[in-house]
């Protein structure tokens, strides 16, 4: 027996099947998400002055891949529209398109942002050992500017086995501009570009650190959300992928010759989902680059 | 902005239609840059100090909601849909919007304040 309503609509909801599977599962989506966005918030307001870090991100890479998934979203409304004028050939394009897009913004994600975060190190100072390190962290000026404090000393770990190994009794590190020069006035805002470490090596005790990692999930509420929501996002971006590449190939041609409208809502539903990761990306964007 | 129809079964109309269609795609276009315009006004102002961080967060969420309705309404064709599909968001509203209540709940604890 033939499954009814996947071309035509059903005459009561108006609505063929797939574009109700489609909705209750974003439907779904959009509590998942809101979860881990909520987490967010409620990490987000209970930290500490001090404890939220802003300006880790590389806003211009950020931004293009913000571009680049609202491209695509483009694209893939695109590939559905030529299929409904049936141009298949124009669908087919527009689609490769939609999938190189999603291919840069993973390996944007995954070989440049991730693996830069992963070398990059940050030590939280205790409280009591704050004043030792000042000309690190410039405190006074920070309290002059009614900036929030500064209790962490970021930069790339030049000593590496300082990690493991228990006789190395300080952290040299290559400090970031905000802790090489902390009284510069240039450093109280995050900047847009993104600036290396500098040649200065910063000397810390490991008695005067409270924790220090890379930046990993571990290393703060900030990292944990923003690799836990970043890495969902990324899942969701994989999947929209693959399900494309899979409407893109031949195979789907054939749905194209034996039924053109069947494939149309096919790529119409995928879309659905595709803008749906991009809306989110949206939010995620400004949360964790900008603010 | 509605949907393009579906298509006629009569292929005498499919010019017309596909005509019809291609009025739709300029809209799409459109959307697209406003999109991109949209971010760089994103990245640009969170460069302004609104005065407090709350303004700024404050701004920045109202431009991505503006966004985000943009592809809600135009991508996903939510700016013309059968009412099965609102009535499926109305309630997904709802309980988003209480948890998003239960978060501030936690943080503004009315029972120990």
């Amino acid at each position: 027996m033939e499954i009814p309503y996947t071309v035509s609509t059903r005459p009561d909801t108006g609505l063929w099947n797939a574009k109700v599977g489609i909705w209750l599962f974003l439907a779904s989506e959009v509590m998942l998400f809101g979860g881990l966005f909520s987490a967010y918030v409620f990490l987000r307001l209970d930290a500490p002055p001090g404890m939220w870090p802003h300006g880790l991100l590389n806003v211009p890479v950020g931004t293009m891949n913000t571009a680049i998934l609202i491209m695509s979203s483009v694209t893939v409304v695109l590939a559905w529209a030529a299929l409904k004028m049936r141009r298949y050939r124009a669908y087919w394009w527009y689609m490769l398109a939609t999938i190189l897009c999603g291919v840069i913004f993973l390996t944007v994600k995954l070989v440049y942002e991730w693996p830069q975060k992963f070398e990059h190190f940050g030590a939280y100072i205790k409280p009591e050992a704050l004043e030792k390190y000042e000309q690190y962290l410039g405190n006074k000026h920070a309290a002059e500017k009614g900036l929030p404090p500064r209790l962490e000393i970021t930069g790339h770990l030049h000593n590496r086995q300082a990690l493991n190994d228990p006789n190395i009794k300080e952290y040299e590190i290559k400090l970031d501009p905000v802790n090489a020069d902390p009284t510069n006035p240039a450093m109280d805002r995050p900047h847009f570009l993104y600036v290396p470490p500098t040649d200065k090596i910063g000397k810390i005790d490991k008695e005067d650190v409270e924790r220090a990692t890379m930046f990993l999930p571990t290393h703060s509420a900030y990292f944990a959300s923003y690799f836990t929501i970043t890495g969902l996002h990324g899942l969701h971006v994989l999947g929209g992928v693959l399900v494309f590449i899979y409407m893109w190939l031949p195979v789907s041609k054939k749905v194209y010759q034996r039924n053109p409208e069947h494939l149309a809502n096919r790529v119409e539903v995928c879309g659905l989902f595709w803008h749906f990761v991009d809306l989110i990306w949206i939010f995620v964007f400004p949360l964790f680059y900008l603010l | 902005m509605n949907n393009p129809p579906d298509i006629s079964q009569d292929p005498s109309e499919h010019e017309e239609y596909a005509h019809n269609v291609q009025k739709h795609v300029r809209g799409y276009l459109t959307v697209g840059a406003l999109l991109l315009a949209f971010t760089a006004i994103t990245v640009a102002l969170s460069y302004v100090n609104f005065g407090t961080r709350k303004a700024n967060i404050a701004v920045a969420m109202l431009v991505a909601t503006l966004k985000a309705g943009l592809v809600a309404a135009i991508f996903m064709h939510l700016a013309a849909e059968k009412r099965l599909i609102y009535r499926i968001l109305i309630f997904t509203g709802f309980f988003v919007l209480g948890l998003f209540w239960l978060t501030f709940l936690a943080w503004y604890n009315p029972v120990v304040r």
